[in-house]
């Protein structure tokens, strides 16, 4: 980085901590904070479009429709999540290569699951092991997305659910008095009024999801807790930045960056709940103050 | 091999007595139950241990945020951002971490009929320093619902308290104390239930899941990685896990009936699960 990086060794103090911290390897550990970030915008909306579905089918008057919605909200709630992103990691790769190998091997005869091993055909291989290694990354990173969408997506069908039951009834009624259809009250009365009331619990899932972000590591992505793993540990003199265990610095570092990120989140979601229950009487209104404690 | 034999060998693996070795290859559904039940011990102890360690704590930290002096306040505020504002993960392997580097060194503690023998490398083991970071994480969380409980205690029961001239710890014990609990109640069953499924991450983060004695879960991904088919592990493991919170629910219920018992049946709280997982 520094012209006067050129020799790790002959370094001292300052200059020392100011080449260690812009070797290639911190630099990779910045930009994982970028990976996190990326989850976190992408997972979000994805997350409330699960979300919505959710609660839709929840309140769906077809009936195996709303199982599946009841059941999607509460067997999330009963189980500890990192089983979910243990088992949907695993499970979504499985499926897409099982599928993949239906489609493109017709006539391999030989069973999927052998004894302990899953083997799919050549051709049926996600991503192929031909593929560049950024394939490799990206594919794991979406998996990562799709998982934690499908365990978010639950909790927020959950907050959406409790949201379109808030909104009061007579609202709806005004509307079916107008001659709408379910369809037309739905899209038209509920859906932009049902916000102020999921605001609340969106906003306690926004935090959550900020927190749940380390579990990337689990699912074998390099973010900033592989990083800071493998950046702290203990350097012998054959590296070119000896220095000893340090893994707990880069942990507090850590800390800090989740506590500035959710001081912040929080800062911004109470000015928007401010906004969007300025002069009403909501329950929203009344959240307002909850939220913040 | 029968599946008695399996209970037998496996049944409390996960602290030690039994067999040594997993099994390594031809698991059956017995072996996957047995041992994923067995490491639910482990889930239990700190759940349990925490929940209660915690509840003091979380007494204190409560009642710490509403105190009138700031030196009181300021420490239990600071304490709640910190724990409630990062990830349990990250607190984990910033306490294991900590620990590690700590001098090995050992107290001896005498209490006059025997004595104990504190060591510091306990601090790295899971069955201790895993239950510390559990204990500081809930009695944050649940220091918050009691602070927020505290804050909502009709004004009436506490002037009523004075006219009836209680004071101090009397009228702490006797008035505050039962209210803030009925308050709270239903958000600390919550917890209770979340503050479980938290327990999974413990062999997870960091902490070594010493002679493969791990939780619930460490199984589950033991079975899952050897097999490679989560359809098995899993969904034995969520079984479990839905029968303890099941179970929370029901035994948690009924302590919150045991609060509410002068009150009409319609004024009574109802319990409701909300989403508070990840800490």
């Amino acid at each position: 980085m520094f012209s006067f990086c050129s020799d790790p060794s002959t370094l001292e103090g300052g200059k020392w901590l100011a080449c260690y911290l812009t070797t290639g390897k911190h630099m990779a550990f910045y930009q994982s904070f970028g990976t996190v970030l990326g989850l976190l915008f992408v997972t979000a909306p994805v997350a409330l479009l699960f979300g919505f579905l959710g609660a839709m089918a929840a309140r769906s008057h077809f009936t195996p429709m709303r199982w599946l919605g009841r059941i999607y909200m509460a067997v999330v709630r009963g189980v500890p999540d990192i089983a979910f992103f243990l088992f949907f990691v695993i499970a979504l790769d499985q499926g897409i290569e099982w599928l993949r190998h239906k489609a493109l091997c017709p006539d391999w005869t030989e069973p999927v699951r052998q004894g302990n091993d899953f083997v799919v055909c050549p051709a049926a291989k996600m991503p192929l092991s031909s593929a560049p290694q950024w394939i490799h990354d990206t594919y794991s990173f979406s998996l990562a997305v799709f998982t934690f969408a499908i365990v978010f997506g639950a909790f927020a069908a959950n907050v959406l659910f409790g949201a379109m039951r808030a909104v009061p009834r007579p609202q709806m009624e005004t509307a079916e008095a107008y001659g709408m259809s379910h369809r037309q009250a739905f899209w038209r009365i509920m859906v932009p009024q049902m916000w102020v009331f999921a605001l609340p619990g969106l906003s306690n899932l926004w935090m959550i999801l900020i927190k749940a972000t380390p579990l990337l590591f689990l699912l074998g992505i390099k973010d900033i807790v592989y990083y800071a793993k493998e950046l702290g540990g203990y350097k012998t003199q054959a590296f070119a930045y000896p220095h000893p265990d340090w893994r707990v610095f880069y942990f507090l570092g850590l800390l800090v960056f989740y506590l500035l990120f959710t001081k912040a989140s929080q800062i911004v979601l109470d000015k928007i709940m401010r906004r969007l229950t300025h002069g009403q009487a909501t329950l929203g209104a009344s959240f307002d103050k909850e939220v913040t404690a | 091999m029968s599946c008695w034999t399996t209970l037998h060998d496996y049944g409390l693996r996960s602290i030690g007595y039994g067999e040594r070795l997993l099994p390594k290859s031809d698991f059956t559904l017995c072996d996957q139950f047995v041992l994923i039940g067995s490491g639910l011990i482990w889930n239990l102890y700190f759940g349990i241990l925490a929940l209660f360690f915690g509840f003091f704590l979380a007494t204190a930290v409560g009642l710490g945020k509403s105190a009138k002096s700031a030196w009181v306040r300021m420490p239990s505020q600071f304490f709640i951002f910190v724990f409630r504002g990062s990830p349990l993960f990250i607190q984990f392997f910033l306490f294991y971490e900590a620990f590690v580097l700590l001098p090995k060194m050992g107290v001896t503690i005498p209490l006059g009929f025997t004595e104990i023998n504190l060591e510091t490398r306990w601090l790295t083991r899971a069955w201790l320093g895993a239950l510390i970071v559990l204990v500081l994480n809930t009695a944050a969380y649940s220091g918050e619902i009691f602070y927020g409980a505290l804050k909502s205690i009709p004004k009436g029961e506490i002037e009523a308290a004075d006219a009836y001239g209680l004071s101090g710890w009397k009228r702490f014990r006797r008035i505050i104390w039962p209210t803030m609990m009925r308050l709270a109640w239903p958000a600390y069953t919550n917890e209770a239930i979340f503050m479980l499924h938290a327990t999974t991450l413990v062999f997870f983060a960091s902490f070594p899941a010493w002679r493969q004695s791990g939780d619930a879960l460490y199984y589950a991904s033991y079975f899952a990685d050897k097999t490679f088919n989560p359809f098995i592990p899993y969904p034995i493991f969520a079984m479990y896990f839905i029968l303890i919170t099941l179970t929370i629910t029901f035994v948690f219920g009924r302590i919150n009936r045991h609060l509410n018992r002068h009150l009409p049946q319609e004024l009574r709280p109802k319990m409701r699960l909300r989403p508070q997982i990840m800490r």
